[in-house]
């Protein structure tokens, strides 16, 4: 990731710019903070401050929630959205700080591989919720 | 500038400018950072912004990783998620729950604040007043939103009827 500046009047700009990777980037962030305003917001009114908050919940109440539709769909949205928005921040913050390539490499693997674990993980959850599982122990 | 060098304020900026805040410099405004260090952006309320900006969404981020995990528990059975669920009923994580809030709250005050300088035209000129004017909003939600998170812990704790 060298920053390189054209010479003034350069003809042609380098091919590298040729790629719209950051700028595509840079308007997910915005259009996914619009996004996560209501979801992430809504969803801290309703688990914290709402009808008892943190208090009220446990199993029973999660599995409430997810005989809906509408939530399952929230929760799936807010997963995919939050998850790529906090990835690809942390991604920006891996290139501003980390000075070796190597370092950088692998802290991005690192990224990427908790990034795919955490949607699969997530979305595997909602998807194949079962309120009758048996109680262990 | 008052004989700022200025090839010393743009490289001490460095890689640490933003992108949007960096508007901030294109304004024909007085120097807010340190003159000593020559800097015009160093220091600025709008460089803390940026700093809060950033550590309140990492650390987030980390925090959502924890929750998928916990989260994921209602997969294995219904008491060990109410177990994981119970630690979030706790007095210091309910603290911390606080915090947590207080942290998305002001990420998301603060990046709408971004959005309206990089897409409204007068953006650039109130980014100074917006961020108070966050501030401002932020204080007004979490002082009651602090209050309902910790009322049941507090009297747990310290009786009453
Ligand atoms: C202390 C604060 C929080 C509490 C008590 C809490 C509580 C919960 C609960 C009970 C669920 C289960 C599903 C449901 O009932 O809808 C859930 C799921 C979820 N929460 Fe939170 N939450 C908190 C903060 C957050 C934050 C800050 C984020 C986003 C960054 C978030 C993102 C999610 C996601 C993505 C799911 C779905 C998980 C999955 O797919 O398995 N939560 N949360
Ligand atoms: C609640 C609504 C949210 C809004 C409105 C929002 C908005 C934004 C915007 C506009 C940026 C880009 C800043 C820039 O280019 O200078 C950003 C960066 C970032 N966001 Fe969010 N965000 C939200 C939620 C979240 C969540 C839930 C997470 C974590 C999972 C998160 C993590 C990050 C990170 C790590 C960055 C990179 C910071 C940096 O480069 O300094 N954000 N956010």
């Amino acid at each position: 990731m060298t920053l390189a500046l054209d010479k003034p009047r350069a003809p042609r700009r380098p091919s590298a710019r040729r790629s719209n990777f950051e700028l595509a980037s840079w308007l997910f962030m915005r259009i996914s903070g619009l996004a996560l305003i209501v979801l992430v917001l809504g969803h801290l009114l309703i688990m914290n401050i709402l009808d008892g908050g943190v208090h009220r919940i446990n199993f029973a109440f999660v599995a409430g929630r997810w005989s809906s539709p509408f939530w399952q769909f929230w929760d799936l949205s807010m997963l995919w959205l939050a998850e790529i928005h906090g990835g690809n921040g942390l991604r920006t913050v891996i290139n501003d700080y980390a000075r070796k390539d190597a370092t950088r490499f692998w802290l991005k693997i690192m990224l990427y591989v908790s990034m795919v674990l955490i949607l699969a993980l997530g979305s595997y959850v909602i998807f194949t919720f079962d309120a009758t599982i048996p109680t262990t122990n | 500038m008052g004989g700022t060098p200025i090839s010393k304020s743009i490289s001490d900026v460095g890689g640490l400018l933003p992108m949007s805040d960096s508007a901030v410099a294109t304004e024909q405004v007085p120097p807010r950072g340190s003159r000593r260090t020559g800097t015009l952006y160093r220091g600025d309320p709008g460089m803390w912004s940026w700093v809060a900006h950033r550590i309140t969404g990492v650390l987030t981020f980390f925090f959502l990783f924890a929750h998928v995990l916990d989260t994921a528990l209602v997969r294995v059975s219904p008491n060990a998620y109410d177990e994981i669920i119970g630690t979030y009923k706790t007095p210091v994580v309910n603290l911390l729950e606080v915090g947590l809030v207080g942290a998305v709250l002001y990420h998301a005050l603060n990046g709408l604040r971004v959005m309206l300088v990089d897409f409204w035209s007068r953006g650039p000129k109130f980014q100074k007043p917006m961020l108070w004017t966050i501030i401002g909003i932020w204080v007004v939600v979490m002082v009651p939103g602090a209050y309902f998170m910790l009322e049941r812990t507090a009297r747990d704790l310290f009786g009453g009827n």
